[in-house]
C-alpha cells in the first residue's frame, strides 16, 4: 500500500496493491487512523487490489464514516472482481465509487 | 483429500493460504474461483480463531478435496474445530440495503461465504464444529 498527501495535506491518496486480508488490515488502519488527521479528501485507488476479504471492507466502511463528518471520500479503479463483492455486500449504496 | 492441522490463531493465517493455495495448485481452475475460494477460507477460518475458543486457543483442521470429471469439477472444503458448539449460518444475514449512518461495521464475513459458494452446510458431530463449503466450476475457462 502507498499513501500520498498533497493538496498541502488535504487530500490523502492511499492505493490498495496486491491483497487486503485479515493479515495486513491492522497495519492499513492504524496508518490510516495516523494520516487521517485533518484529511477533507481521501482517495483510495484500487487499481492494483487484486483481492479483499471482510477484514479490508470493515476498514473501508469505518474510514467512509469517518470522512462523511471530515470531508468526502472517493473510490477509484475498481476492478471487476471487488466490485462484485462492493455489489453482494451492499457496499456500492454506501461507498462513492468513481 | 489433503488436509492440514493448524492452532487457530490469526498468524497461521498465512499457513493456511499456502495450505490452500498448493491444495489447488494442480487444479485447472479459473483464477477468479480461487480467489473466490481463497475469500471463504479466510472468513471461515477467520471466525474459528475469534469465536471457537475465545480466550482460549484450540486446534483447528481444514480438509481440501477436488472431484469430478474433464470438464465439471467441484472444490470440497471441510474446516473443523473442537471449540463451542457454533452454527454460524444461523447468523442473520446482514441488511445491505442499510444506509451508511444505520449500517453496523462488520459482519460480513458468513454472509460473503453463503453468497459466494454453491453450498454451504454446517454439522456438529463427535464434539466437532465442521462446516463444509462446495463450489462447482468450469475448468479452462478462465
Amino acid at each position: 500500500m502507498n499513501f500520498e498527501k498533497t493538496n498541502g495535506g488535504n487530500t490523502l491518496t492511499v492505493e490498495l496493491i496486491g491483497e487486503v486480508d485479515s493479515m495486513n488490515t491492522p497495519e492499513l488502519e492504524e496508518k490510516l487512523l495516523k494520516e487521517i488527521e485533518g484529511v477533507t479528501e481521501l482517495i483510495f485507488d484500487l487499481k492494483g487490489l487484486e483481492y479483499i476479504s471482510s477484514a479490508g471492507l470493515r476498514v473501508l466502511l469505518t474510514m467512509q464514516k469517518m470522512m462523511k463528518a471530515q470531508g468526502s471520500m472517493v473510490i477509484k479503479n475498481t476492478n471487476e472482481e471487488v466490485m462484485e463483492i462492493f455489489k453482494v455486500t451492499g457496499f456500492v449504496r454506501l461507498l462513492n465509487l468513481a | 483429500m489433503k488436509e492440514l492441522k493448524v492452532e487457530a490463531t490469526i498468524e497461521n493465517l498465512a499457513k493456511v493460504f499456502t495450505f490452500l493455495q498448493d491444495s489447488l495448485d494442480k487444479c485447472e481452475m479459473p483464477s477468479k474461483v480461487k480467489r473466490q475460494i481463497k475469500l471463504c477460507v479466510e472468513e471461515i477460518y477467520m471466525n474459528i480463531t475469534h469465536y471457537a475458543y475465545n480466550p482460549d486457543v484450540g486446534p483447528a483442521k481444514i480438509g481440501v478435496d477436488v472431484v469430478g470429471d474433464e470438464s465439471q469439477s467441484k472444490v470440497i472444503i471441510s474446516f473443523a474445530d473442537e471449540g463451542k458448539p457454533y452454527d454460524p449460518l444461523q447468523r442473520e444475514d446482514p441488511d445491505i440495503e442499510l444506509g451508511l449512518d444505520d449500517r453496523p461495521i462488520g459482519g460480513l464475513g458468513i454472509y460473503l461465504v453463503k453468497t459466494t459458494m454453491d453450498n454451504v452446510e454446517y454439522e456438529h458431530k463427535d464434539g466437532q464444529n465442521v462446516l463444509t463449503i462446495e463450489k462447482d466450476f468450469e475448468k479452462n475457462s478462465g
